[in-house]
């Protein structure tokens, strides 16, 4: 009894954590239920990963953004720019995709080394920077494509978006995916267990282990399940291979780069992190140029997924992922947040989408219900933290 | 007379007792304040002068604290500022609370607007405001804002302010204390014409030659208690006799035995000047010389405003003030401090007074502050931070600095003030500096854990760093410290070793002004 109460305590202490997923599992189920099955039906959760890429993308940018106690609104028009770009380089100035791309990325960086210059070392707010970049960069895309559409792009662009690991085997489950699906658990048990390990000898583990396991058996569970779904249709698709390695990439450097843990510091507290030699406006600069090139990044996928690069491309793509970000537990003031969390609340926006257009809700009520999430997410933040004594 | 003030007192307050968690702001304390007299309050930082000022205009409801107030002969229980300002008494804080993009009559005006019918009444609005301005001597237009006054006039505009409210009981919180010499006398005159017009004052000041100018009456007030309250007219009152008042403590408080082991000069600073951050014609530091040697343990005493926290911040990469000058040696070569990068890699740290703002990240946990300034130091080649050996770190001063908290991971915004200073001190031994200014390093924490505190000086004394601690508390720089330096309105005006110090002697300094050099 004692025990059981002790670990409602532990629960209930990291209850923004469990309720993030709680959320998730039961929008999941209401949706399997109410769609009849369609919603984890493995071409369903194939599109479902396809499409709403390039949000968990920006997401993944934002957060950290977000964390830093800024905001980004141009990265939708940075989106239709770099895709603008894109169109251009591919088709009418004949560069083979592979250099368009990396010119891309470069072209992403110094659109965020532009807004970065502003507000970093000239002081000017993140949200009035990023709302002229908002609208100079939708110009700059209309421009660049003389407001047309260019389309179809060389079909080896358009893997990079819409296109899938080479499978082998031509019916039941796709072997490479169920591989892939099994390395990753593999990895996660045992950097799990290592971590636990090392700290336990330095006597820093305060994790209970039945939570430990339980989490470590859930996280493995959900990736098994998304794989064998991916498996059963046509295989694993690059977009998810390229989410996948932002996600541990960024997971990593917000955890336990000198770079992530300043910016952590900045959002936390500005001023205390300059007085212990923070260089805070070179670790602003550099976010918003990260930012940049991850923006570039969803601006290269979804111009390959459409196979169009369009002057009105990623038109509300900010708000979807400023949304993810705060579904995701971020802080509104900065300084709280993780990747991770960002990419469980742009999925839950994106199943809301799907689950909504599957059962014919018209987009009227999609939008309103969104919002109603939002803020439903946010005020229980807000609720939680004021039951524990707040700040 | 004395039976008779009974009757002719407007304030009386009785047994006032005001205690914080933890900590008994005021115990016992008696006021009375005779009508139409400008009495002061006198004592040390931190000896409860604001505290019962607060509890007299409400900020403090009443309830949340013990004891009677009499306000012109019947008892009182104000519930928040609206109540007392209804009574007729105001109180104007330190930190001037004006709006800076509203003009003069808007803020003498605020919440108190000049209507009919729910619109604002714009001629009666400026042209009570004019009023009001004549009354105190303020010629500026009212609809001038008020960002475009001096730090004077708006302090003319908040006593305007309080008149418009028809204040009967005038509490100045140190009202001179960000003003200049002509500023200064012009409010002082101001409060004298008050007085003619009947209005009571009570002045809360540090400056001794100015409440020996305007008071009636002065009480004293130390460590949460009245120790007297001393009539200046029928007195022959000497700054002296204040001065022994405000200090004479009983010097028993416990500081930790330590024999100093001082050897050759580590740092120092020549003519430091600044000038002030947002008003580049104030002085705010002027020419300071001080030096500290390895293993010593230096002092500085300066009341509020002295320029102690600016001489520190301005040291520490240029945190603070702008036309900053002057050189700082370490072991007799110059050393670069013009930023914070700087600075500490040329071997300083500093402690901020102020823990909550610019201290510690609260949102994170232990482990993350101690590293904060350091984390180059735990980073491998490619920029990520070795974990395990950071939680190490942090584990390791939390055990030998006895931080209590349940882990490393605790979040820091959770602990106890005495808890957070660990931290702080942490982050920067971690740094492993070779001079460490510590800034009011024991405001607001707990006895207990004031002695650990001292401890963890000595010891860094010990490993042969210079420290540099600035404190309100006179025991404390006696306790502490092997020299002290006195700070009074940006300049060093003297230098003690500990054996000539006495708590006299450095109030003596501390509030010596600027002989006058014009005028």
């Amino acid at each position: 009894m004692n025990g059981f109460r002790s670990a409602l305590r532990y629960l209930t202490g990291q209850l923004r954590q469990i309720g993030l997923f709680i959320a998730l599992i039961i929008i999941v189920v209401f949706f399997q239920i109410a769609t009849a099955g369609i919603t984890l039906a493995p071409i369903n959760v194939s599109n479902l990963v396809v499409q709403n890429s390039y949000i968990l993308i920006l997401a993944i940018g934002m957060v950290m953004v977000i964390i830093a106690g800024h905001i980004d609104l141009s990265v939708g028009s940075v989106v239709a720019f770099v895709g603008a770009m894109s169109g251009v380089m591919i088709t009418q100035w004949h560069i083979p995709w592979p250099v368009a791309i990396v010119l891309c990325l470069v072209v992403g960086a110094l659109v965020g080394a532009w807004q970065g210059f502003w507000i970093a070392y000239f002081g000017i707010p993140a949200f009035i920077v990023t709302l002229a970049g908002m609208l100079a960069f939708r110009g700059a895309a209309q421009i660049a494509l003389q407001n047309q559409q260019i389309s179809p792009f060389p079909d080896s662009f358009r893997t990079l978006g819409s296109g899938f690991l080479p499978s082998f085997g031509t019916s039941g489950y796709e072997p490479l995916t169920l591989i892939i699906g099994a390395v990753a658990i593999i990895a996660l048990v045992l950097t799990s267990i290592r971590g636990r390990l090392t700290r336990r000898k330095y006597e820093l583990e305060d994790e209970p282990v039945w939570w430990f396991v339980l989490k470590l058996a859930f996280t493995a569970g959900l990736i098994l399940l998304i794989a064998v779904l991916l498996a059963s249709y046509n295989g694993t698709p690059i977009v998810l291979i390229v989410l996948g390695v932002l996600t541990v990439v960024y997971t990593a450097v917000m955890r336990s780069s000198v770079f992530g843990r300043h910016i952590y510091a900045i959002g936390g507290n500005l001023n205390a992190a300059a007085l212990s030699g923070v260089k805070t406006k070179r670790v602003t600069f550099l976010l918003f140029v990260n930012m940049g090139v991850i923006s570039a990044i969803a601006g290269l996928v979804f111009t390959a997924q459409l196979n169009l690069a369009s002057p009105s491309a990623g038109t509300g793509f900010e708000l979807d992922a400023i949304a993810a970000v705060f579904i995701g537990g971020a802080a509104v003031t900065g300084g709280i947040g993780t990747v991770t969390g960002a990419i469980v609340g742009g999925l839950i926006i994106g199943i809301l989408n799907n689950g909504m257009s599957i059962l014919g809700v018209g987009t009227e009520y999609q939008s309103l219900i969104k919002g109603l999430v939002l803020l439903a997410a946010v005020a229980f933040d807000v609720y939680n933290k004021r039951r524990s004594g707040g700040r | 007379m004395e039976e008779e003030a009974v009757t002719t007192n407007i304030l009386e307050m009785r047994g006032i007792t005001k205690t914080f968690p933890g900590v008994k702001a005021l115990q016992e304390v008696s006021l009375a304040v005779e009508l139409g007299q400008v009495h002061a309050i006198c004592g040390e930082n931190g000896a409860g002068k604001s505290t019962l000022m607060k509890v007299l205009s409400g900020v403090y409801p009443h309830g949340t604290y013990e004891g009677d107030i009499t306000f012109e002969g019947s008892p009182v229980a104000f519930k928040s500022i609206n109540d007392s300002e209804a009574a007729g008494v105001v109180i104007i804080h330190q930190e001037l609370a004006l709006s800076p993009y509203l003009s003069i009559a808007e803020n003498i005006f605020l919440g108190n607007e000049q209507q009919s019918n729910g619109w604002i009444d714009w001629n009666k609005t400026n042209l009570e405001a004019a009023k009001l301005l004549n009354r105190v001597g303020l010629h500026d237009n009212p609809v001038t804002k008020v960002t475009d006054l001096g730090v004077g006039k708006q302090q003319l505009v908040e006593i305007a302010k309080a008149l418009s409210k028809r204040v009967k009981l005038l509490i100045l919180d140190e009202p001179t204390a960000a003003l200049n010499d002509e500023d200064s006398a012009h409010l002082l005159d101001l409060i004298k014409s008050l007085q003619a017009e009947g209005i009571t004052s009570i002045i809360i000041s540090h400056k001794l030659n100015e409440i020996k100018a305007i008071a009636d009456k002065v009480t004293i007030i130390r460590d949460g208690k009245t120790i007297e309250t001393i009539d200046m007219h029928a007195d022959e009152v000497s700054e002296a006799r204040i001065i022994k008042g405000m200090v004479g403590r009983d010097l028993e408080s416990r500081f930790p035995e330590h024999a100093p082991n001082i050897g050759a000069e580590l740092l120092r600073i020549e003519n430091w000047t600044v000038h002030h951050a947002l008003d580049s014609s104030r002085l705010v530091v002027n020419s300071a010389n001080l030096s500290v040697r390895a293993g010593e343990i230096v002092g500085i005493a300066g009341l509020m405003g002295a320029g102690r926290t600016e001489l520190a911040m301005s040291v520490f990469g240029h945190s603070y003030g702008t036309n900053i000058s002057g050189t700082v040696y370490k072991r007799g070569e110059r050393i670069d401090t013009s930023s914070v990068p700087a600075a500490i890699k040329n071997g300083l740290a500093y402690a901020t007074e102020d823990r909550k703002r610019y201290g510690l990240n609260l949102l994170d946990d232990i482990t993350r502050n101690i590293s904060g300034s350091t984390l180059g130091k735990l980073a491998s080649a490619f920029g990520f931070v070795d974990s395990l050996k950071e939680s190490t770190v942090a584990e390791g001063y939390r055990k030998s600095l006895n931080i209590k908290a349940p882990s490393v991971l605790a979040i820091t915004g959770k602990l106890s003030g005495g808890n957070q200073q660990k931290v702080v001190l942490s982050k920067w031994m971690y740094s492993d500096p070779e001079v460490l200014i510590l800034d009011e390093p024991t405001r607001g924490i707990d006895v207990g854990a004031k002695y650990e505190i001292y401890t963890i000086i000595n010891r860094l004394a010990d490993e042969g760093k210079g420290v540099i601690v600035i404190s309100s508390e006179l025991p404390e720089l006696l306790g502490i410290c092997d020299r002290i330096f006195t700070l009074a309105e940006g300049r060093i005006t003297s230098e003690v070793s500990r054996k000539d110090a006495t708590a006299e002697y450095l109030m003596q300094f501390m509030t010596r002004e600027q002989e006058k050099t014009t005028k």
